[in-house]
């Protein structure tokens, strides 16, 4: 349930009043609001297979869709020395599978008006179905072939792995995308999985064969490591006949499934400042931070909020300041990615060239501000309101719930998880914010990467004194 | 929800399907006119409980004078600034303090801003917006202009000049439309004519475009439609009428000839655009070249797609998309060469590909592919409160009727083989803009011009 807080609140500010010469009758202070609706969490359902397969099951009835996703454990954090394996293997399932190849799979699909996505992350390799309803059973046929059938020909391996090789070269054009891939590989050191970049590089791009994605497959796909979320128009009984006819003679497999990567520190190094070219840049891009927490710490309400306020909202100080009060950037913004291993704490934006060193200023002062002084008691209410109430409408859709019920499962949480997150964000107190903000945030070790013309931009950063500058190669 | 049988018999492929689905989509709603002219649009869907405040403004990038390119899209910033009774930044605190986002956009046509968030927030959402809608002006100053301006030409630097070939959506407008036509600048605007934009203009564009009389308010979920027209009179009944609004007339526009371009950008692989003139928005010819940019581009096995990616390999991707506008549309095709190839060789593939399809027209098992796909896709949009309602003013300034959703899926289902290859033949073989950009000091990747008469 929703708590049932006050909603409007008292903003001190002056002028409500009406103004001098006014004509038309406005209502002159904001409407008090009614409590806000209780959340009526879809019902979710549960069933096994005989095979270890696990089948999770959220009915919507409103619109004839149904949205079916399979996630294997492992993905990206299984890559070992290959980066990109995962998502390459993933890319390669619907390249030819069963008695379909290549084309005849993405025909089909186009035919029933499916989508099928298949996909990695650093947790698992996804394949994610969404159909009508008339087409359900020849999309699942399909879907059952390209998760247990995949046929990873040479030829289609070595045509998806020229293109993903000519994608990396454009890749090397977007500032963003080079920021990132620097940033990571910078956070994180040489033997931790998130180093490497998810997509993969030309070297470990270069090598990738059948007998490699196979083998990754084979030691991935095992039924007792997956997971079926199934949302939509269906019921449970309907769901449990239609996946267990098609997926469960899915043997379990004799191969151990690889353990995954040991989890290895992150890098921590004294506030370091690497630059990236690009001549004649109009704008920097910046990437700031360094390891960040854990989906399972029990700060993860207190941080969410701390977040949201920092950098995580329109109204946030990062973009309030940056973008609202300087104009120095379309955004800014600050985020935690959590992982089962902890991801990174990143704060970000795109600023103007000539204002990129006044940009680092501002970062360094909201980062340090957070930490520093206690937050304002409105802004926190405002913020853990944001956070509250915001929840019915993270599951409109068939695609957001499974989205949600996916995170669920992922980390190993209950499904009345969020019947508990109001109540949790709302006791998050003033003080918890600052002691998390203290233990989550170091300005005096942050990984800045700045992508921009450094010919233009060095000078100005020298100057502020943050710490050591490294130029990279782009 | 009807139940439906799949079968899969006497089928030469390897899936089939039923007839086309028999339940029409219906999204039942209520409309009213307030005396000051504000249309109100009301749709319950109780399903969960959030609600979407969705209002168009008539007026977009088309509507702005010479010399004030990218005028609306930088006034849309500015309502986000605060208002006599709402002043700067209770707008955002405001709703984020009763769980609701908000945002807004500007395209060449209209301008959108919507709410979002728990069915409680509704009354501060109107209330926001009559207070922007009424009361605007008495807090507008320069230094408001002054901050947007930075922050707009930040997203411009963020999308144009920052981004790798972002310099095309300055280049291709000009080349498509004459002088002076509404379409022929784009919505984000020049750096030069943004710095030139001064708080005089925003009261003049105030005055003129955000009166009641040119606003639709769309509602939509778990809401009675009664409760919100209350609402709705109780906050903006005391707006003022604002004065009758002309809207920019053109002329039908045809390129006499292929005019070709080649611009040069800090990428490291060409990339070729065509574009080409095209029906507007909502007629049968518009439907019909959706569907062609689908069997052009829109799975990996459409034609363009397969051949220059999956079966040549000369191209990393390629992409079709009918722009449908109001005034006009514009068709486009763009493809990017993998190193060591040149833009030549993709354009005799696209010119060969346009003209196959334009003599054959596609298979059956081809259409039925993209309109199936259109069909799954407007199921896809009646999931979303949020998405409905910006649909539903859409429909709405087309036509009239907010609830076009069946209409405009039949339109769709009415296109036939024969209307691919006249839509092809009479739009996509006719004169086009042929914009190469290619990497730095290497020009002889691009496209030289085979002007046509």
């Amino acid at each position: 349930m929703i708590a049932r807080t006050l909603v409007v609140l008292a903003i001190g500010i002056g002028g409500w009043g009406l103004g001098a010469g006014e004509l038309h009758a406005q209502v002159t202070t904001p409407p008090t609001l009614a409590p806000p609706p209780g959340l009526k969490m879809p019902a979710v359902q549960e069933a096994r297979l005989p095979n270890g397969l696990r089948l999770v099951v959220v009915p919507m009835h409103e619109v004839p869709l149904v949205q079916v996703v399979l996630s294997v454990a492992g993905g990206g954090r299984d890559d070992g020395p290959l980066a990109g394996l995962a998502t390459f293997t993933a890319g390669m399932l619907d390249k030819g599978a069963g008695s379909r190849d290549a084309n005849t799979i993405a025909e089909d699909v186009a035919y029933l008006g499916a989508t099928l996505f298949a996909g990695a992350d650093w947790n698992g390799i996804n394949i994610a179905l969404r159909v009508p309803k008339r087409s359900m059973g020849p999309a699942l046929d399909l879907m059952a072939d390209v998760a247990l059938r995949p046929a990873f020909s040479a030829a289609e391996v070595k045509r998806q792995r020229d293109l993903r090789l000519a994608n990396l070269v454009q890749q090397r054009d977007n500032p963003g995308a080079v920021a990132s891939l620097h940033y990571s590989a910078l956070v994180f050191p040489k033997n931790h999985p998130y180093h490497q970049p998810l997509g993969g590089d030309s070297a470990s791009t270069s090598p990738l064969d059948s007998a490699t994605v196979r083998t990754f497959y084979q030691r991935s796909f095992r039924p007792d490591r997956a997971t079926m979320v199934v949302t939509g128009d269906i019921t449970l009984p309907e769901a449990r006949e239609e996946i267990g006819r098609r997926f469960g003679s899915w043997p379990s497999g004799s191969v151990a499934p690889k353990g995954s990567s040991p989890a290895v520190q992150p890098s921590s190094r004294p506030t370091t400042i690497f630059l990236v070219d690009k001549p004649a840049a109009a704008q920097s891009v910046i990437r700031m931070g360094h390891r960040g927490a854990l989906r399972s710490s029990p700060d993860y309400y207190a941080l969410q909020v701390m977040n949201t306020l920092l950098g995580g909202s329109f109204s946030s100080r990062l973009n309030s300041n940056l973008r609202e009060t300087k104009g120095y950037t379309y955004g800014a913004r600050s985020s935690f990615d959590f992982q089962p291993l902890p991801g990174p704490f990143t704060a970000l934006a795109d600023v103007r060239t000539d204002v990129t060193d006044s940009s680092l200023v501002e970062f360094m002062k909201e980062l340090r501000r957070i930490r520093d002084s206690a937050v304002d008691p409105v802004e926190l209410e405002r913020t853990k309101q944001y956070l509250a109430l915001r929840v019915p409408g993270s599951f409109e859709t068939t695609g957001q719930v499974a989205g949600q019920v996916g995170t669920l499962l992922t980390f190993g949480l209950p499904f009345t998880w969020f019947d508990d997150y109001v109540r949790r964000i709302m006791a998050v107190t003033a003080e918890e914010v600052r002691r998390v903000a203290r233990q989550y945030v170091h300005p005096d070790s942050l990984t800045i990467v700045v992508v921009g013309d450094v010919q233009k931009i060095r000078p100005g950063i020298e100057r502020l004194g943050f710490g050591p500058i490294e130029v990279r190669k782009p | 929800m009807m139940p439906f049988r799949v079968t899969l018999a006497l089928s030469l492929w390897a899936v089939s399907l039923p007839a086309q689905s028999p339940a029409p989509i219906r999204v039942p709603y209520t409309i009213d006119t307030l005396p000051n002219g504000l249309t109100l649009i009301v749709h319950e869907d109780h399903s969960v409980p959030v609600v979407t405040a969705y209002t168009w403004f008539h007026v977009g990038s088309a509507d702005e004078e010479p010399g004030r390119t990218g005028f609306a899209h930088l006034f849309e910033h500015l309502m986000f600034m605060g208002s006599q009774h709402a002043p700067y930044p209770q707008f955002d605190r405001l709703l984020e303090a009763a769980g609701a986002s908000n945002n807004g956009s500007t395209s060449n046509d209209r301008t959108n801003y919507y709410e979002q968030g728990p069915v409680s927030a509704l009354p501060l959402m109107l209330w926001l917006d009559a207070d922007r809608m009424g009361w605007l002006l008495p807090t507008m100053d320069s230094a408001k202009v002054d901050l947007q301006r930075d922050v707009v030409k930040n997203e411009r630097r963020q999308g144009v000049e920052n981004r790798p070939y972002g310099l095309v959506e300055d280049i291709l407008p000009g080349m498509l439309y004459p002088p002076g036509h509404p379409y022929s600048w784009t919505v984000i605007g020049s750096m030069k004519d943004l710095s030139a934009a001064s708080l005089e203009d925003v009261k003049n564009f105030f005055r003129k475009y955000y009166a009641p009389n040119n606003a639709v308010i769309v509602v939509a979920g778990d809401v009675k439609a009664a409760e919100v027209k209350a609402l709705v009179w109780k906050y903006f009944a005391d707006i003022p009428r604002g004065p009758a609004i002309s809207r920019p007339v053109v002329q039908p526009v045809m390129l006499a000839r292929d005019t070709v371009h080649i611009a040069e950008d800090r990428v490291q692989v060409p990339r070729l655009h065509y574009s080409w003139h095209s029906p507007k928005l909502g007629t049968a010819d518009d439907a019909a070249l959706d569907l062609v940019a689908y069997i052009l581009t829109g799975s990996r096995t459409s034609r363009l797609t397969r051949k220059l990616v999956y079966e040549l390999q000369i191209a990393t991707d390629a992409d079709a998309f009918q722009a449908s506008k109001r005034l006009a549309s514009d068709f486009t095709v763009t493809a990017t060469a993998r190193p060591g190839h040149a833009l030549p060789e993709l354009q005799r593939v696209i010119d060969a590909e346009l003209a196959r399809l334009a003599e054959e027209g596609p298979t059956p098992r081809e259409l039925d592919q993209a309109k199936n796909t259109t069909e799954a896709q407007f199921l896809s949009l009646l999931e979303s409160t949020n998405r409905k309602a910006n649909q539903m003013n859409s429909y709405y300034y087309q036509s009239g009727n907010p609830d076009g959703f069946q209409a405009d899926l039949d339109r769709y289902r009415a296109v036939t083989a024969d209307d691919i290859r006249r839509v092809v033949r009479s739009y996509l073989l006719a004169p086009k803009a042929v914009l190469s950009v290619v990497p730095l000091g290497k020009p002889e990747l691009g496209v030289r011009g085979r002007v046509t008469p």
